[in-house]
């Protein structure tokens, strides 16, 4: 019987070292990776930008942490998305309906 | 060597053996098991690496962002309330912030334009900073290529490239046009003392919580969004996005879960066969699942070194290239940039113990059934 154990636990071994080189290619590449985002976190910082320009096609796509995310209707009726990214674009986990109804400032400082 | 590391090399190559009589069967299963994690992997990756990359760039957005709201709807913001927030103890700078978008009819692509809030990166009047998309859909060829924008039939705005956006920052400024307040408001015919919105800056970050609620106060009919609250945005967008990844691979995935658990927990006819035949030639219950846990760890590690090693390749060495236009959706402008390699500890352990753990396990309990009963019974 020929032994085919060798020739798999190679293709093991050079499964487990493609793993372990990518590991070291990660690292490796961190320090180049965290001067390039502190670079674009400048140009953040000195616009004043807000968001990712990830999806251009919509202002709820292109500005989501900003958009008017609560309007209904917001490029035509009827139409509650038709932007492919507006799969993408999730609702608010949390902020519907959890507000207080209050009457006047001395009840809010309580 | 040890009888045990002997005993255990036997047990794989009779397992690989075996095996290799139901080859096309087995390179198969391999295949579609090392396609679906590929791919739940893929998605993993490529979402840890965007978060991670907009956790850092964002960090560097305004503290906060004050934004009028008319009828429920954004709108432009007076000048006057600049006055009003910077009286608000706590507060270390108060900047108009203009920005807006243009669609270009030339080339159905959306631009940001935007006065960045830093005077010294302001270009001079008829000139204007250039993201990394830009030239590039416009088809400026040479870097002193002018930039005519057309707002109406028969209208042309010249703005002169005062420079180039680095392709490093693509992420966050591909589609921008930086240029300065009076070029602005010319463009869009806006008057002067209104901005898009506001950006605060806050001495100490501790006290944004109580100027948030003094802003709001102030201005109630204002949207207040925080940094921390643009940074979750992205952190959910993120998430969702590769659980939406996921979710479309779902049905593959439930396929696959079928197809492994009928492969893994029914045992043929010839299984059977082979598992009663080697209890009678004398092989212990041990050996029969030590065998069959073989075959199992076998084929579910190598899928799993197989579709990992591929993922990694396939996001930071092909850029994500067959997700690429799941992303885009329509628009025509997509940065073009190259994400920092990032693997998650944590996140590839857990996809592993979900897909080599269960398929293995899978194995055992039919094979204990056979290899438990009378091989006389097995064989019949």
């Amino acid at each position: 019987m020929t032994r085919r154990s060798p020739l798999v636990f190679g293709l093991i071994g050079a499964g487990c070292a493609l793993l372990a080189l990518e590991a070291m290619h990660s690292k490796l590449m961190t320090p180049a990776g965290a001067a390039r985002m502190a670079r674009s976190a400048e140009l953040v910082r000195r616009a004043g930008l807000t968001d990712l320009a990830l999806f251009t096609e919509a202002r709820f796509a292109r500005n989501p942490a900003l958009a008017d995310l609560h309007t209904a209707f917001q490029d035509s009726p009827l139409s509650f998305e038709h932007f492919p990214s507006g799969t993408f674009a999730p609702r608010p986990a949390a902020g519907f309906g959890q507000g207080t109804l209050r009457f006047g400032t001395e009840e809010d400082a309580r | 060597m040890t009888p045990w590391v002997r005993r255990q090399q036997a047990l794989a190559d009779y397992t690989l053996a075996a095996m290799a009589r139901r080859r096309v069967k087995n390179i198969g299963l391999l295949l579609i098991y090392a396609l679906v994690i590929f791919v739940i992997a893929s998605a993993t990756l490529f979402s840890t690496a965007l978060r991670h990359e907009a956790e850092i760039v964002l960090a560097e957005a305004p503290e906060l962002i004050v934004q009028n709201l008319v009828m429920g709807r954004h709108d432009m913001i007076s000048a006057e309330i600049i006055e009003e927030l910077e009286a608000i103890r706590g507060v270390g700078g108060v900047t108009g912030r203009l920005w807006g978008y243009f669609y270009d009819r030339v080339n159905g692509a959306n631009y940001t334009l935007m006065v960045p809030l830093d005077p010294k990166m302001v270009p001079p009047a008829g000139q204007a900073l250039f993201g990394e998309a830009l030239p590039r859909t416009r088809g400026l060829g040479w870097d002193t290529a002018p930039l005519f924008l057309s707002r109406y039939p028969g209208d042309l705005f010249r703005l002169d490239p005062a420079g180039r956006l680095s392709h490093e920052s693509a992420l966050v400024s591909a589609d921008l046009i930086l240029l300065g307040e009076e070029d602005f408001r010319a463009f869009f015919d806006l008057p002067p003392a209104v901005y898009t919105d506001i950006a605060v800056s806050i001495r100490n970050s501790r006290e944004i919580d109580t100027i948030v609620a003094k802003a709001g106060k102030l201005l109630p009919n204002a949207r207040l969004v925080t940094r921390d609250e643009i940074s979750r945005t992205y952190q959910k967008l993120f998430y969702w996005r590769e659980g939406i990844m996921v979710a479309m691979a779902g049905a593959s995935v439930l396929a696959f879960a079928i197809f492994a658990a009928e492969k893994a927990s029914g045992l043929s006819a010839e299984e059977t066969r082979e598992i009663g035949i080697l209890k009678a030639i004398g092989w212990d219950t041990r050996d029969v699942i030590a065998m069959k846990l073989w075959e199992g760890g076998l084929i579910s590690l190598g899928a799993f070194l197989f579709g990992t090693g591929l993922a990694y390749l396939h996001v930071f060495a092909f850029d994500a290239a067959l997700f690429a236009s799941v992303l885009k959706g329509w628009s025509v402008i997509y940065p073009d940039f190259r994400l920092t390699p990032m693997i998650d500890g944590v996140q590839l352990t857990a996809l592993f113990f979900l897909t080599v753990l269960p398929y293995t396990a899978a194995t055992i309990v039919p094979i204990w059934r056979a290899a438990t009963a009378d091989p006389d019974q097995v064989m019949r």
